[in-house]
C-alpha cells in the first residue's frame, strides 16, 4: 500500500501513511526499548505524569481544607485522596523518579555501555509501571462488582486493623496492596540491576573511590532498598493472606497483633525516606561542586557518610510509633538511634557548605534549587530532631507538625533536588537547554508557595490541629493559617504548571545544548547531547574523580592530587 | 574519550562477576523477606486461641531436612565438575540435586496432607496455622521455583546445550539453590525445634 499513489496530479498520500506507520514503529521502540538512557526516560516520564497527579489530589485537599465546614470533597473522597497522594508521591513519583536518574546516568557515569541486565531492567520498568496502574484502577475497579468504584481509604501508613476484610469491605485495599507488591518487585529488580552495574562494569581506571558521587548513593540506595521494599513486601503478603485466605496475621479477634503491622510498615516507611533522600543528596553532589567551580570537598567523608546514614536508618523505625506504647528501653533507644541520624547528616551538610566556601558560584536554575534544598534540608533535620524526643512526639504526633516536617524533607529536600537535577540534565537527555528564565519564575514561585505552605504548617501543628480530618470548626483559630496554606499550595501548583510548560516548550524551541554546556567534570557530559544508543565510541579510562577536568586540563590534571 | 592514553600498571582490569553480584543482591533482598516472616512466626509462638497447637500436630521432618541438606553437597559436587568440563558426571549430580529437592518437597505435601486432613490444621484455622503455612510456604515456593530452574538447566544439559563455559552461570543459579537450603536451616530450627 505504501507505495501506491491515487491517481491525481500533485496528490500523493503516501506521506501520511508514512508517518502513521513511523509512529507506530516509534511507539514499538519505546515499548520493547531495553536501552538504560530510553528507560531512564520512562521512568522520568512516568514520575512526572503522577507528580502532576499527585499534586492535583493534594491541591483538592487543600481547597476543602482552605475554609472550616467546606464542601468540596465528601469525607471519603477525602479520605481516598489523601492516601492515594501519599501512595503515589512515594511509589510512583519518588521511586519512579530516583530510579529513573539512576538508570539514565549510572552506565554514562561511571563509562559503560549499558546497566548490566538490559531485560530485567526493562522488565522492572514495566512491573512498576503497571503496578501504578493497578494502584489507579481502583478508582474504577475498587469496589469490584458494586458498580462503582473505590480508591483505597486506609491512609497510606495501612494501619491494620483497618485493613482487614471486616473493616475495609471491597478490594480498594486488594488493589493498594498487591500494586504495591507488584512495584515492590519493580523496585528490587532495578536496585540489583544498578548494583551490579555499579560493582561490575566500570571501565578502566573507575575505582571505587573515584566513582562520581552520584553513582556511589545510588549504590547505597540501592543496597539499602534491598533490604528496605522486602520487609513491605512481605507484610502485603501477609495482609493479602489475612484478607484473601482468612489469615490472622492482623487479625487481632484471633490473638493477632496490630502493633505488628506498624513496625513491619515502619521497618519498611523509615528507610524509605532515606532511599528517597540519598539519590537528592546524590544530585546535589553532582550540581553543587559543578556550579561553585570547586571539586567535592571531603569526598571520602562524603562517602562514608552516606553508607553510615544507611546503616542508621535501619534502626530509627519506631520513632514513628512512640505514642504506641512502648517500654521506656525501647523509646529511649529509638529516641537516641533517630539523633544519631544527624551526625552522617551534618556531615553532609557542613561538606556542602565548604564546597561552597570560596567558589565561583554561578546561579542558575539548577543551583537555585541545590541552595534551597540545603537550607530547607536543615531545618527539615532540626524539626526531625525535635520531633525524635518521644516526650515532645507525644504531643505533636499526628498533628500537622509532623506533615510540616516530613513536607520539609520530601518537598523542600527531594522534590527541589528533582527540579535541580531536571534542570541539570535535560540538556544531555534532550540536547536543549530548558528556559533560564521560565526556570528562575518556576523555582521562586516555588520557593515561596512552599514556604507559605509548609513554614505555616508548623504553626498550624502547634496549634493542634490533626493530620487526616477532612474538616474543622471555625472556632479553633486555624482558619487563616490554613487558608494561607491552600493559597501556598497554589502558588507551588502554578510553578510546577510553569514547569511543565518549560519542558515542553524547551523541547522544541531551546536553545541547542552541546555536549557540556554546564562545564562539567563527569563522562556524560564527554558523550554527544543526547548520547548516542552505544554511549561510548571508544571504552573511556580514567584516572581522577574528575575525568574531563584531567581532558580539559592537560597540564594540572586532579589525578596529581588524589591520593 | 579515546583521547586518555593508557598508563602504565592499569592493563589489568578486573571487577567481579556481574551475575554472583545480582544473585547474592538478591539473596540479601530475600533474606529481608525471610526474616520478617520469621519474626512474626517467633512473635506468634504461643498465641494461638484455638488448638490445635504445634506440640499436638508438628512431627520432626528428619528424612526431608537431610534430603534437602545433602542436596546442597550434590550441587557443590555437580559445580565442581562442571568446572574441569565432565558433562555427564555434572548431570548425574545435577539430577542426583533434584531428586533430593523432589522429595523434599514431596515430604512437605504428605506433612500438609496430615495437618490438613487429620488434624484439621488450615490457614485459617489459628494464628499457629496462619503463620505456619505462610512460613513453610514461601521456603517451600523457593524450592519449587528453584526445582523448576535446575529442571530447565537439566534439560538443556542432557539436549547438549549448557557446556563448561556456562560453569559460571551454573554457580550462579547454585548460589540460590545454597540460599534455599541455608534457610531451611533457619525455618527447622524456628517451626519444629523453638516453635515446638
Amino acid at each position: 500500500m505504501a507505495d501506491q499513489t491515487l491517481p491525481i496530479a500533485g496528490v500523493d498520500v503516501t506521506p501520511r501513511r508514512r508517518s502513521t506507520a513511523q509512529m507506530l514503529e516509534w511507539l514499538h521502540g519505546w515499548v520493547v526499548t531495553v536501552d538504560h538512557k530510553r528507560l531512564g526516560i520512562l521512568y522520568l516520564v512516568y514520575g512526572i505524569f503522577f507528580l502532576l497527579v499527585a499534586g492535583v489530589e493534594a491541591l483538592a485537599i487543600r481547597i476543602q481544607l482552605a475554609w472550616p465546614g467546606m464542601h468540596f470533597l465528601s469525607p471519603e473522597t477525602y479520605n481516598e485522596f489523601f492516601t492515594m497522594h501519599g501512595t503515589t508521591m512515594v511509589f510512583l513519583v519518588g521511586m519512579t523518579i530516583i530510579f529513573g536518574f539512576g538508570n539514565y546516568l549510572v552506565p554514562l557515569m561511571i563509562g559503560a555501555r549499558d546497566m548490566a541486565f538490559p531485560r530485567l531492567n526493562a522488565f522492572s520498568f514495566w512491573l512498576t509501571a503497571f503496578g501504578g496502574l493497578l494502584l489507579y484502577y481502583s478508582f474504577i475497579g475498587g469496589f469490584g462488582l458494586y458498580g462503582m468504584g473505590a480508591a483505597p481509604d486506609t491512609t497510606w501508613w495501612a494501619y491494620a486493623p483497618l485493613t482487614e476484610k471486616a473493616f475495609s469491605p471491597g478490594h480498594a485495599v486488594d488493589y493498594w496492596a498487591l500494586s504495591l507488591i507488584v512495584m515492590g518487585f519493580g523496585t528490587l529488580g532495578t536496585a540489583i540491576n544498578v548494583i551490579a552495574t555499579t560493582l561490575s562494569m566500570r571501565c578502566r581506571g573507575m575505582t571505587l573511590l573515584r566513582m562520581p558521587l552520584f553513582v556511589w548513593l545510588m549504590l547505597v540506595t540501592s543496597g539499602l532498598t534491598l533490604v528496605t521494599i522486602t520487609p513491605l513486601t512481605a507484610a502485603q503478603i501477609m495482609l493479602t493472606i489475612d484478607r484473601y485466605l482468612g489469615g490472622h496475621f492482623f487479625d487481632t479477634q484471633a490473638g493477632g497483633s496490630a502493633v505488628i503491622w506498624a513496625h513491619f510498615f515502619w521497618i519498611f516507611g523509615h528507610p524509605e525516606v532515606y532511599v528517597l533522600v540519598l539519590p537528592a543528596f546524590a544530585i546535589a553532589n553532582e550540581i553543587i561542586p559543578v556550579f561553585s567551580r570547586k571539586a567535592i570537598f571531603g569526598y571520602p567523608a562524603m562517602v562514608a557518610a552516606s553508607v553510615g546514614i544507611a546503616f542508621v536508618s535501619l534502626g530509627v523505625w519506631a520513632h514513628h510509633m512512640f505514642t504506641i506504647g512502648m517500654t521506656s528501653v525501647g523509646n529511649t533507644f529509638f529516641v537516641l538511634s533517630t539523633m544519631l541520624v544527624g551526625i552522617p547528616t551534618g556531615i553532609k551538610i557542613f561538606n556542602w557548605l565548604a564546597t561552597l566556601w570560596g567558589g565561583k558560584i554561578r546561579f542558575a536554575p539548577p543551583m537555585l534549587f541545590c541552595l534551597a534544598f540545603l537550607f530547607q534540608f536543615l531545618l527539615a533535620g532540626l524539626t526531625g530532631i525535635m520531633l525524635s524526643v518521644a516526650p515532645w512526639n507525644w504531643q505533636l504526633h499526628n498533628s500537622y507538625f509532623v506533615i510540616a516536617h516530613f513536607h520539609y524533607v520530601l518537598v523542600g529536600a527531594i522534590v527541589f533536588n528533582i527540579f535541580a537535577g531536571i534542570y541539570y540534565w535535560y540538556p544531555k537527555v534532550t540536547g536543549r537547554m530548558l528556559s533560564d528564565t521560565l526556570g528562575k519564575w518556576h523555582f521562586w514561585l516555588f520557593l515561596i508557595g512552599f514556604h507559605l505552605t509548609f513554614d505555616t504548617m508548623h504553626f498550624v501543628g502547634f496549634l493542634g490541629m490533626p493530620r487526616s480530618i477532612y474538616t474543622y470548626e471555625p472556632d479553633r483559630g486555624w482558619n487563616t493559617l490554613n487558608f494561607w496554606i491552600s493559597v501556598g499550595g497554589m502558588i507551588q501548583g502554578i510553578a510546577v504548571l510553569i514547569f511543565a510548560c518549560n519542558l515542553v516548550h524547551s523541547y522544541f524551541k531551546g536553545r541547542e545544548a552541546g555536549n557540556d554546556p554546564w562545564d562539567a567534570w563527569t563522562l556524560e557530559w564527554a558523550v554527544p547531547s543526547p548520547p548516542p544508543v552505544y554511549n561510548f565510541a571508544a571504552d573511556p579510562v580514567v584516572h581522577s574523580r574528575r575525568p574531563l577536568w584531567d581532558l580539559k586540563h592537560p597540564d594540572d590534571p586532579d589525578w596529581k592530587y588524589e591520593a | 574519550m579515546s583521547a586518555i592514553p593508557l598508563s602504565p600498571g592499569m592493563e589489568r582490569w578486573e571487577l567481579p562477576s556481574r551475575g554472583r553480584v545480582a544473585m547474592l543482591s538478591l539473596i540479601t533482598g530475600e533474606s529481608a523477606i525471610f526474616t520478617i516472616f520469621v519474626v512474626a512466626y517467633i512473635y506468634y509462638i504461643g498465641k494461638s486461641l484455638t488448638p490445635p497447637y504445634p506440640a499436638q500436630v508438628l512431627e520432626i521432618p528428619f528424612f526431608n531436612t537431610v534430603c534437602l541438606l545433602s542436596s546442597s553437597v550434590t550441587i557443590w559436587l555437580a559445580e565442581r565438575q562442571i568446572e574441569r568440563g565432565k558433562m555427564r558426571a555434572f548431570a548425574a549430580w545435577w539430577a542426583l540435586t533434584i531428586v533430593l529437592g523432589a522429595i523434599f518437597i514431596g515430604g512437605t505435601a504428605m506433612e500438609w496432607h496430615k495437618l490438613i486432613y487429620i488434624d484439621g490444621l488450615t490457614i485459617r484455622t489459628n494464628l499457629f496455622g496462619t503463620t505456619f503455612y505462610s512460613l513453610v510456604g514461601l521456603h517451600a515456593t523457593h524450592v519449587v521455583v528453584g526445582l523448576i530452574g535446575l529442571l530447565t538447566i537439566l534439560l538443556f544439559t542432557l539436549t547438549g546445550h549448557v557446556r563448561v563455559e556456562h560453569s559460571e552461570r551454573i554457580q550462579v543459579f547454585a548460589l540460590y539453590w545454597h540460599f534455599v537450603d541455608a534457610v531451611w536451616v533457619v525455618v527447622f530450627t524456628v517451626v519444629y525445634i523453638v516453635g515446638r
